[in-house]
């Protein structure tokens, strides 16, 4: 599994990847991707791949999804332009609103479409993992919508730092089952969400939130949020007449990320930055920059760039954004990094918190920790780049941040309630 | 003899002598690690195969059993380079030693440097849950090299071309996964889990061993009749971490 590519296996794999022809039969981009699973979900996954390409080229499929996406999820997402953001920044900023969308983030996109996806082959429950429990809460929401069953997997750390959404899984009528194995967060939720789907592959269906995962996942993931990218070139060229010099998106499993990205990769004009979680700084353990610092390695069913030790076990990372506590990134990031399309840079916690509350005051919008970080990577690119016109994912809202929000401030202040000083022109 | 030849080697022995094969599993130094090979020796002395457990972080096929005792083990300071070590310097073991491992530790160890390091620890054969046979072309390259055997899962919801396929591909033995699920599992075998064994039986021209939730003798004794050998791991692991003689437990097992 060579992943030194040379330079015209680079260009010849993204011309690949742009003409579509990418995963291949194989399920790999290039060195990564692949199914590297139980032997158990073997079959399963083969079944499930036949039931992707039957379901994405099949009209009604897509006709129904479209009018699901409409009328349930509320898309399109708007295209805002951020007016005292540009001032600030020196250019011209526009900001692609997952956050509008029902149950606010991108995360709705993929579930609802992986829930129909799920009553299509026949399922008679649904599995879904969660993070920040935004991908949590638009699994039950989807679920209740097409009428199956959810059991929602999220670590116990992740069930104290983002409270609110455990309730709404809750009140949308999943089964949240608390894990308290492994590290406890995100990735000890894939791990537990795996061991339900080998116990019970014949009649569950998996429903993964992030471009990670075996062959389909990483595909179909794109697939489904390609709809953030698709949106927002179409808007911003009837909203200016052009398009941007630059789009930014966090990255953590890089859902969000693959989503803006993936339909602008043949608009070569266009810079593509993605933004991972710098946590507390450099070294092991104390970040969630994957591509930054990684290697390759297989963890959760793909051989994509991971944060593990000398002896391959997997790290603990840290992010003030549980959406981002992940110590991996999708296959499909793993070659844009490769063939150099993309280019990943991080934002630390601290960065991204200052960022929740400029874009607060400045817009009179609360973006979620994990989209504050896109917005860090974007500020800084302004820095180097004036005059130019930039698109930033705003992958979600940040209601479900306020626990730590509150924290935060009365950590680094002795008061709770302390004014926001920060001023804008 | 080429070390994968020795595993069926070993479990054609007991077929002969008429009793079922035992395959037991321990994660390496667990519960303790001062005390691996001594454990290790023990265990052996009943077994006709070990198979040792290299644990890992992430073990999404294991049961809370295995998990419980590969994070202890990670905790104690084990890694692979660590067990490699220590059987290369462990001697008078003659029971055939299979490594059970995560596909990540191995890939840190570098292929190559492993099946060397291995068969110059006595190792004789490798499983690797989450390697399916589509993607494990370079790895058992790399055994091959060393003649290390590549140890096939097959599971009751492998279709029958691919249980063919898997059955041909595997080297030392064929793993019958008897219940399509998680290691250390409580309940009762499937109902159908025979005509299973048998199916996989007729495919097999090496022995075949059932395992996931072993964990009685009468259940030995009714795998036994339609396989060449049982795997016991979580139940050994439980019986190991509550400081109990594991030749007393793995003796019951074989009805002795």
């Amino acid at each position: 599994m060579r992943v030194d590519l040379t330079k015209a296996e680079r260009k010849k794999l993204l011309m690949q990847l742009i003409a579509g022809d990418l995963p291949d039969a194989r399920g790999r981009y290039g060195p990564f991707g692949g199914r590297y699973v139980p032997e158990t979900l073997v079959p399963t996954l083969e079944r499930m791949e036949r039931g992707v390409h039957e379901s994405l080229s099949d009209e009604t499929f897509l006709g129904e999804l479209d009018r699901e996406l409409k009328q349930w999820v509320g898309r399109p997402t708007p295209l805002t332009f951020a007016g005292r953001l540009s001032r600030r920044w020196g250019v011209e900023v526009y900001l692609k609103r997952e956050d509008l969308a029902h149950t606010g983030a991108h995360k709705i996109n993929n579930a609802l479409g992986q829930a129909l996806l799920a009553r299509r082959l026949g399922a008679q429950r649904v599995i879904a993992e969660t993070g920040a429990g935004q991908h949590g809460v638009a699994a039950a929401a989807a679920c209740a919508r097409v009428d199956i069953p959810c059991t929602v997997y999220m670590g116990a750390v992740d069930i104290e730092r983002q409270a609110p959404n455990v309730d709404r899984m809750y009140q949308l009528g999943a089964t949240l089952v608390p894990v308290q194995s492994g590290d406890r967060t995100l990735r000890a939720a894939i791990d537990e969400a795996f061991r339900d789907w080998v116990s019970n592959h014949d009649n569950s269906y998996y429903l993964l939130g992030s471009a990670v995962g075996p062959h389909p996942y990483p595909y179909l993931v794109q697939r489904l949020q390609s709809v953030i990218g698709t949106e927002a070139r179409a808007q911003i060229l009837a909203m200016t007449d052009a398009l941007p010099d630059a789009a930014f998106a966090c990255v953590g499993g890089g859902s969000n990320a693959i989503g803006l990205f993936h339909p602008l990769l043949a608009d070569e004009s266009i810079e593509l930055i993605g933004i991972e979680a710098g946590g507390r700084g450099t070294g092991l353990g104390h970040n969630a920059a994957t591509l930054a610092t990684g290697r390759p390695g297989v963890l959760h069913g793909s051989y994509s760039i991971l944060l593990y030790d000398d002896d391959g076990q997997i790290q603990e990372t840290h992010s003030v954004s549980a959406g981002l506590d992940y110590p991996g990134v999708g296959p499909e990031h793993a070659l844009l990094q490769a063939t150099g399309r993309v280019r990943y840079v991080s934002a630390t916690d601290t960065e991204a918190l200052e960022a929740v509350h400029e874009c607060c005051s400045a817009e009179g919008i609360l973006p979620a920790l994990e989209s504050a970080h896109a917005l860090v990577g974007a500020r800084n690119w302004a820095r180097e780049n004036p005059g130019k016109r930039i698109v930033i994912g705003l992958s979600g809202r940040g209601d479900k941040d306020q626990p730590t929000l509150s924290q935060q401030s009365s950590d680094t202040n002795d008061t709770v309630e302390q004014p926001r000083s920060l001023t804008v022109p | 003899m080429l070390p994968h030849g020795k595993i069926a080697s070993a479990l054609n022995v007991a077929t002969a002598a008429g009793r079922v094969a035992m395959v037991p599993f321990m994660t390496a130094g667990y519960p303790e690690r001062d005390g691996f090979i001594d454990t290790l020796r023990e265990v052996a002395r009943y077994g006709d195969v070990v198979e040792i457990g290299v644990p890992f972080t992430d073990p999404m096929a294991d049961g809370v059993t295995i998990q419980r005792s590969s994070h202890a083990a990670l905790a104690n300071g084990v890694s692979l380079q660590w067990i490699l070590d220590e059987l290369a310097g462990a001697s008078g073991i003659n029971t055939p030693l299979v490594l059970m491992s995560y596909l990540n530790p191995l890939l840190a160890f570098g292929f190559d440097a492993l099946a060397k390091h291995a068969a110059q620890a006595g190792v004789c054969g490798f499983i690797v849950p989450d390697l399916p046979y589509e993607e494990s072309g370079e790895f058992r390259s790399a055994l091959a090299t060393e003649n290390l055997g590549m140890i096939q899962l097959v599971t009751p919801a492998t279709p029958e071309a691919r249980l063919e396929k898997l059955c041909a591909a595997s080297q030392g033995f064929i793993y019958a996964v008897t219940v399509a699920g998680i290691t250390g599992g409580s309940q009762d075998l499937p109902v159908d889990v025979t005509d299973y064994l048998d199916r996989v039986k007729s495919c097999a021209s090496i022995p075949v061993c059932a395992g996931f939730g072993v964990r009685s003798a009468e259940q030995v004794a009714e795998l036994g009749a339609h396989a060449d050998g049982v795997i016991v791991g979580s139940a050994l692991v439980e019986q190991l971490e509550a400081g109990k003689d594991p030749s007393i437990f793995l003796q019951q097992l074989v009805g002795k």
